[in-house]
C-alpha cells in the first residue's frame, strides 16, 4: 500500500502554510482537522485528502495561490493525493490503475456487457416469461448480478480496512457514523461554511448548483437502488413477479429516482465542463466524466427502457441497460464510485475526533 | 467611451471597491483603475482577515458589546493620543451600520479563528480573509455596472485651483487621459517603493521585507503631495512587525508571522541580546519587534528556543532550524557559537523559579541580575533540540498620507479640492498617528470608501 511520496510531500507543503494562516477555516471540515495538527504523517495528509469535497472556496480566497512564489493549489493537490489514496488501497492490488484509465474500461466494459447481455437475451431466450423474462430468465439475470454486484462490494471493503489502517481510524461508533452520514446527505461541505453553496461553475461565485445535482445523483441513485431492492424483497419474500406496475413499489421508488439520477448527472457532467480543471487532479478528469456519464446512461437507458415495454426495441435496450449496470458495478471499487465510501469513511473518522455540531 | 465617466476610482482594495459600490449605488458611472493584475488585485485588504466594530449587543458574528469610548480608548492606547479624535469618532461611530452593508454587499463572516479569541468580541472576521471579501465586492461592483480596469497605472492627477481636471494612466500599453466629475484616491500607501522607504526611513529600509501587495508604491500619493495637496502622518514612518526573516520581500502577508518570542530569547548577529522578551503578551508587543530589529547589525534577529516552546505558539510557516546543541544551531544560523552558547548560559543562570510558568498570561516569572532581563515567561533554554528562527523587519504599511476632513474630501491650504476624496490607507494617517489596532485599517477604509463615494457620486450627480 504504497502512496506517492511526492504527492503527500506537496500536499503537505500546502498544508503546513494553511496551517500558518488559517483564514479559510470557516469553508469546510478540512480546516478544523488541519488546524488540529502541528506536523502531518502520511495519515493525515489522506484523511484530509478523503475529507475536501473540491468546492474549490479555499482556492479563491487564498492569497497565495500563483502567481505568489507559495503557488498554493490545496484542493488540486487534496485531489491528486485522494486519488493516489484510492489507487494505493485498490484490491486487487493489479486493478489500481483502472482509476487512471476509467473511462477506457468503461467503454470496454460497456460494450463486452451489452455484447454479452445480448447474446444471452438472444440465445439463452426462455420459452416463456412475461416483461424484460421474456428476453432473459429471473434465474439467469440474478444469477449474473448477485455476484457482479457482491464481488466488487467485497474488494471495496478491504479497501476500506487498508484505508482506515492508513488514517489511523479506531473502533467505529454509531453516532461517528449517524454524524457522517447526516452530513454527506445534506452536502455539509459543499454549502461553504456561510451557505451559499461552492465555487466550481464560475470562479469564486458561490452557487449551490453543484451542491444540488449531487444530491440530485446521490438520492436519485439510492431510490433506484431502493427500487431494485423492493423488486428483490417482492419477488422472493412475496412471490409477486416483475412487470410491476406504475403504482408498485419498485415503480414508484425507480421512476423519480431515474429520473432524479438523470437530471443530476447531466447536470454534474454540464457543470464539469465549466469549472476549471486546474483545480482538481487531471488524470482523473477523463475518469470522472466518464463516470458521471455511465450513470447517466444508466438511468436514462433505464426510463427509455421502462417507456418502450412492450416494443421491439426491449431486445436491444434490455441488453443495453444491464450492460452499463453491469459495468457501474463492477468498476465500483476502480472508479469515481469508491468516492462515496471514502467520503464517508474519512468524515466518520473526524466525526471521531471532534466535538459533535450541528450539522 | 473615456469621457463618459462621472467617477474614477484610484485604487483595488476595500476602500476603493467600498466607495466604487456607493458611487455606483447612487447612480454614478464608476471606473475603477487597479494598478495591480487580476491575480494580485485588491492591495494589502487581500491579506486583512478582520474588521473592528463598535456594537451594542451581539452583531453578527460579534459577541456582547463595544461600545464607542471603549473603541477610542483602545485606539488611542495604541497611537499614543496620535489621533484625530474628530475622525477617529465618525470611523468608530460608522462601523456599526457597515457590517450589515458589508453582508448585504456580499461580505460572509465566520466565527474568530483558532488562536484569536481573544478578538471574537471586538473584530469580525472575513470567511476566507481579505481575498474573500475583496472577491466579493468586485462581483457586487460589476453587478452595479462599475467598469473595472487592471494593470492600469495612473500616473498624474492635473491640479488647477480647486479641482482635478483630467487624470492620465497607462493601460494595456497606452497611455490614456480621462475627464472624470470626481476621482476617488484609495490606492494605498508607499511602503512597496522601497527607495522611498530608505529616503525616508534611512538606509537599513533596504533590508525591510514589505508584508503585503508590491503596488502600493504611493505614485498617486507623491503626484498629490507634490502639488500642494494637503498631508498628514509622520512622512519617516512606517508600521513594522518582526516576522520570519525568510520571507519573501513582498506580499509574505499573515503566516510569516512568528509567536514565539515570548518563550524565547532574541540575539542579535553577535549573539548577544538587545531587549526583553517578556515585556507583554505577544499580540501587544509584537509591533515594537519591528523597529527592534531595525535597530540591529544588518537589521536582522534570531529567536532561540528549546524543546519544551515549541508547541507553545502559533505554527510557523516555515519549520524551525533544529539542532541537537546551542553551538550546533549557532554554526546552522551564521552565529558565532562560543558566543551563543555564553549568552544561553547567561540568560540560564538568571532564571530563577519556573514553577508559576503560564503561557498566556503574564506570569511574572522573571530573570534576575541580567540585562536585558525578561520579566514574564523566563525559562532556561536547555532542552534539546534546540530551534531558532532568523526576525527581520516586516513593513505593513506607511503613515504619510492625504489630509482629509469628516467628509473624506482631501483639501489644498484652507480649501478643499471640490472634487478630490481620499480613502483607505491614503488617507489612515489622519488617524492612526502612530502604531496600529488590529482591524481598524479595515474599518477606516469601508467606513470613509463609502463616505468618498457617497460625496464624490453627489458631487458628479448635481454638476
Amino acid at each position: 500500500m504504497q502512496m506517492l511520496a511526492d504527492l503527500i510531500a506537496e500536499a503537505r507543503r500546502q498544508a503546513e502554510i494553511c496551517n500558518a494562516c488559517r483564514y479559510c477555516e470557516g469553508y469546510c471540515s478540512v480546516f478544523p482537522a488541519l488546524h488540529r495538527e502541528r506536523a502531518f504523517s502520511d495519515g493525515d495528509i489522506t484523511h484530509l485528502a478523503n475529507l475536501c469535497h473540491n468546492c474549490r472556496g479555499c482556492y479563491y480566497a487564498c492569497q497565495y495561490t500563483a502567481p505568489h512564489e507559495f503557488d498554493l493549489n490545496l484542493p488540486r493537490a487534496l485531489a491528486e493525493v485522494r486519488q493516489d489514496s484510492w489507487k494505493a488501497h485498490a484490491w486487487p492490488a493489479g486493478f489500481a490503475n483502472l482509476f487512471d484509465r476509467s473511462g477506457v474500461a468503461m467503454a470496454a466494459l460497456l460494450s463486452l456487457g451489452f455484447a454479452l447481455m445480448f447474446a444471452l437475451s438472444q440465445g439463452m431466450r426462455p420459452e416463456n416469461g412475461a416483461g424484460f423474462y421474456a428476453y432473459m430468465s429471473h434465474g439467469l439475470m440474478a444469477a449474473i448480478f448477485a455476484p457482479a454486484f457482491l464481488l466488487p462490494l467485497a474488494a471495496l471493503a478491504v479497501s476500506l480496512r487498508g484505508y482506515w489502517r492508513t488514517v489511523g481510524g479506531g473502533a467505529v461508533r454509531w453516532a461517528d457514523l449517524r454524524g457522517a452520514l447526516a452530513s454527506a446527505g445534506r452536502m455539509r461541505n459543499l454549502k461553504g461554511g456561510h451557505g451559499d453553496g461552492c465555487n466550481f461553475e464560475d470562479e469564486d461565485r458561490f452557487s449551490h448548483a453543484r451542491r444540488h445535482f449531487h444530491q440530485a445523483t446521490l438520492y436519485g441513485f439510492l431510490l433506484c437502488f431502493a427500487s431494485t431492492s423492493s423488486g428483490t424483497v417482492l419477488h422472493y419474500v412475496f412471490g409477486v413477479e416483475a412487470p410491476y406496475g406504475l403504482f408498485s413499489l419498485p415503480k414508484l421508488l425507480g421512476l423519480p429516482g431515474g429520473f432524479l439520477l438523470c437530471v443530476g448527472t447531466a447536470g454534474l457532467a454540464w457543470l464539469k465542463t465549466k469549472a476549471d480543471p486546474g483545480l482538481g487532479a487531471p488524470s482523473a478528469w477523463g475518469g470522472e466524466m466518464a463516470f458521471v456519464l455511465l450513470l447517466f446512461v444508466v438511468s436514462a437507458t433505464g426510463l427509455i427502457l421502462y417507456a418502450a415495454t412492450g416494443t421491439a426495441a426491449v431486445a436491444w435496450l434490455l441488453p443495453l441497460h444491464l450492460g452499463t449496470v453491469l459495468t457501474l458495478f463492477l468498476l465500483t471499487p476502480y472508479s469515481k464510485m469508491a468516492h462515496g465510501f471514502y467520503r464517508l469513511a474519512a468524515l466518520t473518522r473526524e466525526a471521531s475526533r471532534r466535538p459533535a455540531e450541528p450539522v | 467611451m473615456s469621457e463618459t465617466w462621472d467617477i474614477a476610482v484610484i485604487g483595488g482594495g476595500n476602500a476603493a471597491l467600498c466607495a466604487a459600490i456607493t458611487a455606483a449605488e447612487a447612480g454614478a458611472r464608476v471606473v475603477i483603475l487597479e494598478a495591480a493584475p487580476k491575480p494580485y488585485r485588491g492591495g494589502n485588504s487581500r491579506h486583512t482577515r478582520n474588521f473592528r466594530c463598535m456594537h451594542d449587543g451581539p452583531l453578527g458574528p460579534l459577541v456582547e458589546s463595544y461600545t464607542e469610548d471603549e473603541y477610542l480608548a483602545d485606539l488611542l492606547k495604541v497611537t499614543g493620543g496620535k489621533t484625530h479624535e474628530g475622525l477617529a469618532r465618525v470611523a468608530i461611530r460608522s462601523s456599526e451600520e457597515c457590517l450589515p452593508w458589508m453582508q448585504d454587499h456580499g461580505v460572509r463572516f465566520q466565527p474568530s479563528l483558532s488562536g484569536t479569541l481573544s478578538l471574537a468580541r471586538t473584530n469580525a472576521f472575513f470567511l476566507g480573509g481579505g481575498k474573500g471579501l475583496v472577491n466579493a465586492y468586485y462581483r457586487t461592483a460589476r453587478k452595479l455596472g462599475v467598469t473595472v480596469l487592471y494593470e492600469a497605472a495612473v500616473a498624474h492627477l492635473e491640479r488647477a485651483e480647486d479641482r482635478i481636471v483630467w487624470l492620465d494612466y497607462t493601460h494595456e500599453g497606452k497611455n490614456h487621459r480621462i475627464h472624470p466629475k470626481a476621482v476617488v484616491v484609495a490606492s494605498g500607501g508607499f511602503q512597496a517603493d522601497t527607495d522611498w522607504l530608505a529616503r525616508a526611513w534611512g538606509p537599513a529600509a533596504k533590508n525591510f521585507l514589505i508584508r503585503g501587495t508590491p503596488y502600493n508604491r504611493g505614485v498617486v500619493l507623491a503626484d498629490l503631495l507634490d502639488q500642494g495637496v494637503e498631508q498628514v502622518g509622520d512622512p519617516t514612518q512606517c508600521h513594522a512587525v518582526a516576522i520570519d526573516g525568510r520571507a519573501p520581500k513582498f506580499d509574505g502577508g499573515i503566516v510569516t508571522r512568528l509567536d514565539c518570542v515570548p518563550f524565547s530569547i532574541v540575539v542579535n548577529k553577535e549573539a548577544e541580546r538587545f531587549y526583553d522578551e517578556g515585556e507583554d503578551v505577544w499580540p501587544k508587543r509584537y509591533a515594537i519587534w519591528g523597529r527592534l530589529v531595525a535597530a540591529q547589525p544588518d537589521q536582522v534577529g534570531f529567536v532561540i528556543i528549546d524543546a519544551k516552546s515549541l508547541s507553545l505558539f502559533m505554527p510557523s510557516v516555515f519549520p524551525p532550524i533544529e539542532a541537537e546543541s546551542i553551538e550546533a544551531l549557532a554554526d546552522k544560523m551564521g552565529l558565532p557559537p562560543d558566543r551563543l552558547r555564553a549568552t544561553v548560559d547567561a540568560f540560564n543562570a538568571a532564571c530563577g523559579d519556573t514553577s508559576k510558568f503560564h503561557p498566556t498570561e503574564l506570569d511574572g516569572v522573571t530573570t534576575t541580575g541580567i540585562d536585558p532581563p525578561k520579566t514574564n515567561w523566563a525559562r532556561p533554554i536547555t532542552e534539546p533540540p534546540f530551534y531558532g528562527y532568523s526576525l527581520r523587519t516586516g513593513v505593513t504599511f506607511t503613515y504619510l498620507g492625504l489630509k482629509v476632513d469628516e467628509r473624506a474630501q482631501c483639501s489644498v491650504g484652507n480649501r478643499p479640492v471640490a472634487n478630490l476624496w481620499a480613502a483607505g490607507e491614503t488617507m489612515a494617517g489622519s488617524i492612526l498617528g502612530q502604531g496600529y489596532l488590529a482591524g481598524f485599517g479595515m474599518t477606516i477604509g469601508t467606513v470613509f470608501g463609502r463616505i468618498a463615494g457617497k460625496e464624490a457620486a453627489a458631487h458628479a450627480n448635481a454638476s
